[in-house]
């Protein structure tokens, strides 16, 4: 029997029992379904965090306090306290291949204005910040080298927190209290959105000096970024910078570095692999729901094959050879797994959608999340069709005739 | 074409125990037997004697335990169960007591099925299988499911289903068993008239009336043949049925106009 024939009698069989084959096909389609949106979950996750790092600016270098070796031993990672605004300002002065640096530290305040309240991230960082971390002002201005200097309390809003405490008010030129220290308001960020799962938009920018003389008493920073003057700079940059703090904190042995230079490539590595590995952990569940899928697949089959046991009898009276009867249960179990797979992948793009609607979360579907799906939903046709197809070609022909 | 004293099927020693484990049954006990091509046979035989398990065996859907088989002059004992499949496929068409239809098919489908597993063109699998359903006279219920039949007329797409790959033999399980007498005259007369246009039929009855339209009968009993004769009367299937036809007109005459 030629295949189209075969699929043709499938589906016939099929349409015999449409309930049976409807309920049986919805584990395939649930499964295929969540592997489509699982993934496009996934992914979008990881094209949004790429973005966000994108954001940061190119061709960065960020320097952080500590020591971080692979395999663990060293100082952790941002729990001391060596770098400096110094530090930053000389790496900008005697790096040939530098274009500027933006240090930052935050900490979380309580913001007042008028009789507004709210709880937010105040950043410290110096008047190079827009430009090496490709942050634009929306309104306003950003604050001055010499306000920087000078240590004044002007403050440069993110959106939300606009959105906060001011509403619809214009917020330039009024005052805010940043934990019971006036500041006047002088710009306010363009928006950047979700990034993952923080909102970037909330947040206050201050002069560093004002951070740690007036706000907070401190003399420390927690990274600094570092713009490099292009792509092909980056590692003379990172041994110009690891050397100049090197000299700066009296380090011989690079072994003894208290800092850590990365590259932003790097970060976009790891940060892309940690979500690879979270695609692949929400993909392996859905999978695991297609599986669940194909034994409904495989329970149905035998029941089938049981209920046409003497079909099977008579097909083999008159000639059908073990191939036969084995094909033509094979693609009844693997229509049932394309026509879900099919339904499936729809849903599952249906899904993403609404997802990304509503869910305020960004979906991406890939082609190859979608073939893949199918190619697997195939396979589970197969897998799951084989032993029942093997158990209706291998009946003895006098007992299925005689099949009551 | 045909040869009359051919054998078509020679049988030595046949042996068939069925064993299930605690006991043994011995279904056939080295059965000698043979038929030669254009004869029309009656097996008969009280019910476990082994007559199925004879045309089982004849119908190479089992395999005997011991003794030899030659179809059409090979030994298919010991063939292997896609060979035989083959075989069953051109040579012998099956008529079963229950028919056997497949449900949900219409006539043609289901006389078109032994077409399919011969890897025969689509079209003229149709073409040949209303030829076949024609020659039972039933060119007007090609398109009827199964549940659209009598029995009588689902034992006659099932006879066309047996004929329609041309096999040299029939072999035919009780198949007026699930029949009313009228209807057990009409196949009787399509065998009696294939067996005129050269066709080997193996019936298998516990009707003696059934057993007088054959040539010859062979009894069973406790698995082996205790009686093989010629018949001497045989019944025409046309002319009782011109005889069933008359009573009824006689006794409804509004009927069969
Ligand atoms: N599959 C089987 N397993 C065990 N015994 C069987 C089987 N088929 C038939 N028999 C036994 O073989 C004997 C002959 O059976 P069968 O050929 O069906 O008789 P008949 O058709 O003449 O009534 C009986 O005793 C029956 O019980
Ligand atoms: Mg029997």
């Amino acid at each position: 029997m030629d295949f189209f024939e075969l699929v043709k009698l499938s589906l016939i069989s099929l349409n015999a029992n449409k309930m049976r084959s409807a309920l049986t096909m919805l584990g395939v389609i649930i499964g295929v379904a969540s592997v489509v949106a699982m993934i496009s979950i996934g992914e979008g996750a990881k094209g949004l965090i790429t973005k966000s790092i994108e954001d940061m600016g190119t061709n960065l270098l960020f320097v952080m306090p500590g020591q971080m070796k692979v395999g663990g031993g060293g100082h952790g990672m941002g729990s001391i306290q060596t770098l400096t605004f110094e530090d930053c300002r000389e790496i900008e002065k005697n790096c040939p291949s530098v274009v500027g640096c933006a240090p930052e530290i935050s900490k979380s305040a309580k913001i007042k204005a008028g009789n507004q309240n709210t709880v937010t991230q105040v950043v410290g960082t110096s008047e190079r910040y827009p430009e090496v971390r490709n942050t634009k002002i929306a309104q306003g201005r950003y604050f001055t080298s010499l306000e920087l200097h000078n240590q004044k309390k002007v403050a440069v809003l993110g959106q939300s927190v606009v959105d906060n405490i001011f509403f619809n008010i214009d917020p330039i030129g009024k005052d805010i209290l940043i934990n019971r220290i006036y500041f006047t308001v002088i710009g306010v960020l363009e928006a950047k959105g979700q990034s993952g799962f923080t909102n970037v938009d909330d947040m206050i920018m201050v002069p560093v000096t004002t951070f740690q003389k007036r706000l907070f008493g401190l003399d420390y920073l927690r990274n600094i970024s570092v713009q490099v003057k292009s792509a092909e700079l980056m590692d003379s940059a990172e041994q110009e910078v690891g050397e100049l703090l090197r000299k700066r904190h009296r380090i011989l042995n690079p072994d003894d570095d208290d800092f850590t230079i990365r590259k932003q490539t790097e970060m976009l590595n790891r940060m892309s692999d940690i979500t690879s590995a979270f695609t692949m952990l929400l993909g392996g569940i859905a999978f695991i729901s297609l599986l669940v899928g194909g034994i409904g697949i495989m329970n149905i089959m035998l029941v089938s094959v049981t209920e046409r046991t003497r079909e099977i009898g008579l097909r083999k009276a008159i000639g059908a050879k073990k191939a036969d009867i084995l094909k033509q249960f094979l693609i009844e179990s693997i229509v049932l797994c394309v026509m879900g797979g099919l339904i499936g992948i729809l849903s599952g793009i249906g899904m993403s959608y609404l997802i990304a609607k509503f869910g305020n979360w960004n979906t991406s579907v890939s082609t190859a999340s979608i073939l893949l799906s199918f190619g697997f939903s195939i396979a589970v046709g197969l897998f799951f069709g084989i032993y029942p197809a093997n158990k209706a070609s291998g009946l003895n022909c006098v007992e299925a005739l005689r099949y009551e | 074409m045909t040869d009359e004293n051919k054998p078509i099927i020679e049988i030595k020693g046949l042996t068939k125990i069925y064993d299930t484990g605690k006991i043994k049954v011995n279904a056939l006990n080295g059965v000698d037997f043979s038929i030669k091509e254009c004869e029309l046979i009656a097996i008969m035989g009280p019910s476990g004697s082994g007559k199925s398990t004879m045309m089982n065996v004849l119908g190479c859907l089992d395999k005997p335990t011991d003794g030899t088989y030659h179809l059409d002059g090979t030994d298919v004992s010991t063939m292997s169960e896609d060979a035989l499949a083959e075989i069953r496929n051109q040579k012998i068409g099956f008529v079963f007591q229950t028919f056997n239809l497949l449900s949900r098919t219409s006539a043609l489908k289901n006389v078109e099925l032994p077409m399919v597993y011969a890897k025969i063109p689509a079209a003229e699998r149709e073409e040949r299988a209303k030829k076949a359903l024609s020659a039972v006279g039933l060119e007007e219920r090609m398109y009827h499911m199964p549940n659209e039949l009598s029995g009588g007329q689902q034992q006659r797409v099932a006879i066309a289903r047996a004929l329609v790959n041309d096999p040299k033999i029939i072999l035919a399980d009780e198949p007026t068993g699930n029949l009313d007498s009228r209807s057990s005259e009409e196949i009787l007369l399509i065998f009696q008239q294939l067996n005129r246009a050269g066709k080997t039929i193996v019936i298998v009855t516990h009707e003696p009336d059934i057993a007088q339209h054959c040539k010859r009968n062979v009894v069973f009993k406790d698995g082996e043949i205790v009686t093989d004769k010629k018949v001497e009367h045989i019944l025409d299937a046309k002319a009782v049925l011109e005889e069933i036809n008359k009573k009824s007109h006689h006794l409804h005459p509004h009927l069969n106009q």
